[in-house]
């Protein structure tokens, strides 16, 4: 029984870190209606920032206290200046572009904190004063915990009177309402915001710091945290402080207990539980609909098929691609078989992100089961290469069929998080599944046959097979079918009283979007001669969302440019340094800053700009 | 009229998108005046008055308020100079209490301008003192409306831009409405008011401009209008 009693109180600890971290992001979320991906970041600065405090002050309970003050404080800084150098410059952008804009500080404070602290993990100091353990129930039970259980509700406190009880919480929660109504009434919303960024940073900043005297501090922290910090949010009903609360109640026993219950799906637990929550509960335990973010993708201009010279386009660059392998050497074909790749992986999402308005972060997933399922067949089943290849675009589909069923019954970033939390419980099976999958040794051996073997060879096949996987997305975005899935994007209400099945169409484009991806997988299988977990890792998922944003989401163009500009950038960078994150998130930024419609979308303003002119 | 009106639009345009709106508008309105802004649904009401206010993307022109130029101005810039703006579709913060709603629009008192306090706006609108905890999403339309606008006196406007008050308003709430403007009138403040309802702008306004197709068609007495059938026929009648 006391066993029971002392996991309660440790899931109740984890509870309250998830609580301090979430509450900062469903804040920050609320206001700015930006998903802040440098949140996890702002986290893992406030840990380190913590550590080196404490370390020089942290020998007397004033000073450990302190430094924790201090580290948050100066993480609120941090978010503050965010706000006035970033984010400020991106309200009028598309939603996603802000998203990408956070990704590019991700990468920034990566090698920064690397650069600063080094890669090695740091054990901090522990709390004066609060170093021991009580006996519960004859069970040790650390102090510092309990003083961290009682941290949970006195900050909810604290934030319910600052948002209930003063002007500026009032104002802020009219301007998350009504941003222009807000302004017309003398309300100055960059001024509101600046300080919104300022407190759900700190918070960030807070919960980091408060870990040093419980874990290693190392350059991990900040995506594993932000994972769960927007499952917390989501399950808890966006905006909603009290429900983030409770979620993160919820949560952290889920994670107390689940280890000794399910210890073969611990990883999925938590996905699993926000996906049913979010099957029964639309948007979540306390959300309510109003508060529901819009769907992510703004709608855009029509498509418009290029006509004159300009048509030929696609079919020149391929003439031009195929005749790389008479000068290129090894090296750059595979690079340019990788950008090939990655462009139909793009292209796969776009589909949904462009065309459909969906935006998911777990296209991975079916990447990884194309891929996994090409490498299963070879490595169960002995299967040749065509049959494998084959196989890749149908296994995704098939898993993209089974989850889009669940997941387009939401929209906006509820369909964002559904379609996280199937990719993380596939990527979770796949790496804890020893026996079938390899785990995370992955599967070895998956080359090609004889007569693709050559680098020239698979290049060549590689573009025959993504080539024409990408003039049938071509073709769908301008059949009837990309029609009614635009016309859904941007009004499904219309789209529904005109007779359209709005859902059944996304669907659909979630299955034809995960085989394009399972196909670009089993390509990438052969291509590597391996699979690992990795692939359908949530890095990839947001790889695959930069590659689009980058490109621009309102032309087709846009997610091959951005798959081609990305990967390059990547590569290049990778290979003449070893802060290619530093210099891939400050590239990020500039894009983002200098074009906020994405260079493809750039290039096609200034083109019919000059033709208007 | 004294010799400078307190707002002033000269040759003002506005664009939602790609689409030209208002192609050049002009309007004044004086100290103490109520103007109304007539003409038909789409005719660039609205976007006249959300042009002023700076909430639109893309306007050009020259707007003078007080005799400083705002045209450049963000939002908040010109709501507090004294400029108040209520919106035609009750922009209430339907979170928020009915108190909490008049904190919002709350700033400090300003010269040459009725000085709002709440217990001066619940005499004004007793409905509104019964319901000073009610959330903004559990009132009616009419009592959505006039909080709108008593939340916009809590900024101690010099000049109300008002769009569209009488629309969709119960007939008794419409003439509440009308008594209480003619109250502001009394008190010294500046009104440009958007309608369609002939009957209620006579009732409060003193001149009229009528707008159609993105420009000023009719300048005048609010009488001369409603002497003037051949005006009304063109631009008003529906």
């Amino acid at each position: 029984m006391s066993f029971y009693l002392v996991q309660f109180l440790s899931g109740l600890a984890t509870a309250a870190t998830l609580f301090l971290v979430s509450s900062g992001l469903t804040i920050v979320f609320g206001v700015t209606r930006i998903v802040n991906f440098a949140h996890g970041s702002f986290y893992m600065l406030g840990a380190y920032l913590g550590w080196s405090l404490v370390e020089r002050w942290g020998s007397t309970p004033l000073g450990f206290w302190g430094a924790v003050a201090v580290a948050a404080l100066a993480v609120g800084l941090l978010g503050a200046l965010m706000e006035v150098g970033l984010l400020r410059r991106l309200y009028r952008s598309p939603e996603l572009f802000q998203l990408l804009a956070t990704f590019g500080v991700v990468l920034v404070v990566q090698d920064a904190a690397s650069w600063i602290w080094g890669s090695e993990d740091l054990l901090g100091r522990r709390a004066p004063g609060l170093r021991g353990s009580v006996d519960i129930l004859d069970q040790p039970f650390p102090l510092y915990d309990l003083v961290l259980i009682g941290l949970g509700p006195l900050v909810l406190g604290l934030l319910w009177l600052l948002f209930n009880r003063t002007r500026w919480g009032t104002l802020v929660r009219a301007a998350t309402q009504d941003r222009d109504m807000a302004s017309a009434l003398g309300v100055d919303p960059a001024r509101l915001f600046t300080g919104v960024l300022f407190l759900g940073s700190a918070l960030a900043g807070l919960g980091g710091a408060l870990q040093v005297p419980r874990e290693a501090v190392n350059l991990h922290m900040d995506m594993a945290i932000v994972v769960e910090a927007f499952v917390v949010v989501v399950v808890g009903g966006m905006g909603s402080l009290t429900g983030a609360f409770v979620a993160s109640l919820l949560i952290g026993q889920l994670q107390a207990f689940g280890i000794l219950v399910f210890p073969q799906i611990t990883l999925v637990l938590v996905f699993l539980f926000m996906a049913v929550v979010l099957v029964i509960r639309p948007y979540g335990l306390l959300g309510r609909a109003e508060d529901a973010p819009p769907t992510a993708a703004s709608p855009g201009p029509p498509l418009i098929a290029a006509a004159g010279a300009v048509r030929w386009a696609p079919a020149l660059l391929l003439a031009l691609l195929a005749a790389v392998p008479l000068v290129a050497g090894d090296y750059a074909l595979i690079v340019l078989t990788e950008v090939v790749i990655l462009a139909l992986l793009a292209a796969s999402l776009h589909l949904l992100i462009g065309l459909g308005g969906l935006v998911s972060f777990g296209h991975a997933a079916y990447f990884g089961l194309g891929a996994y399922g090409a490498a299963l067949l070879v490595k169960h089943l002995a299967a040749p290469m065509p049959l494998a290849l084959a196989a890749a675009p149908l296994v995704a589909g098939l898993g993209a069929l089974a989850a889009g069923w669940f997941c387009v019954r939401r929209s906006g970033l509820y369909f964002a998080m559904l379609t996280l939390a199937f990719a993380q419980i596939v990527w979770s099976v796949t790496f804890q599944w020893y026996g079938f999958t390899g785990g995370d040794n992955g599967i070895l051996g998956v080359w090609p046959a004889d007569w693709a073997a050559g680098k020239a060879a698979y290049f060549w096949l590689t573009l025959a097979l993504a080539g024409g996987a990408l003039l049938l997305l071509r073709r769908a975005a301008f059949a009837p079918f990309g029609y009614t899935l635009r016309a859904g994007r941007d009004s499904a209400l219309r789209a529904e009283s005109v007779g359209i099945d709005v859902r059944r169409h996304q669907w659909l484009s979630f299955a034809l979007a995960g085989s394009a991806a399972g196909l670009a997988g089993g390509l990438y299988a052969f291509s590597k001669g391996s699979v690992f977990p990795t692939l359908m890792a949530v890095p990839v998922s947001v790889d695959a969302l930069v590659m689009v944003l980058m490109g621009g989401i309102q032309t087709l163009s846009g997610p091959v440019v951005g798959a081609a500009l990305f990967h390059l950038l990547e590569t290049e960078a990778m290979s003449r340094t070893d802060w290619w994150r530093l210099v891939l998130g400050t590239i990020i930024l500039v894009l983002v800053l200098a074009f906020p419609k994405g260079v493809a979308g750039f290039v096609r303003d200034l083109w019919t700009r000059g033709r208007d002119a | 009229m004294t010799a400078q009106p307190l707002l002033s639009v000269r040759g003002l345009q506005a664009w939602y998108g790609r689409a030209h709106i208002l192609t050049g508008v002009d309007l004044a309105v004086g100290r103490g005046e109520v103007v109304a802004l007539m003409g038909r649904n789409g005719a660039g009401k609205t976007t006249t008055m959300r042009a002023i206010m700076g909430l639109l993307d893309r306007r050009s022109g020259a707007v003078a308020f007080d005799g400083r130029d705002v045209s450049a101005l963000p939002p908040h810039r010109i709501a507090r100079l004294g400029l108040g703006y209520v919106p035609e579709d009750r922009r209430v913060f339907t979170d928020l209490t009915v108190e909490e709603n008049l904190e919002v629009g709350r700033q400090p008192p300003r010269d040459g301008a009725p000085h709002w306090t709440p217990e001066r706006l619940y005499g004004l609108f007793p409905n509104l003192a019964e319901m000073r905890g009610r959330r903004g999403g559990r009132m009616s339309g009419g009592e959505q409306q006039m909080l709108t606008l008593a939340r916009t006196l809590m900024g101690n406007p010099s000049l109300l831009l008002l769009d569209e008050p009488s629309e969709g308003l119960a007939p008794r709430i419409v003439q509440q409405m009308a008594d209480a403007l003619r109250a502001l009138k009394a008190e010294g403040l500046s009104i440009l008011l958007s309608e369609q309802n002939l009957a209620f702008a006579a009732a409060v306004a003193d001149r009229a401009s009528v707008i159609e197709k993105g420009q000023i068609r009719f300048e005048g007495p609010m009488r001369t209008l409603l002497e003037d059938e051949a005006v009304r026929r063109a631009y008003l009648a529906v």
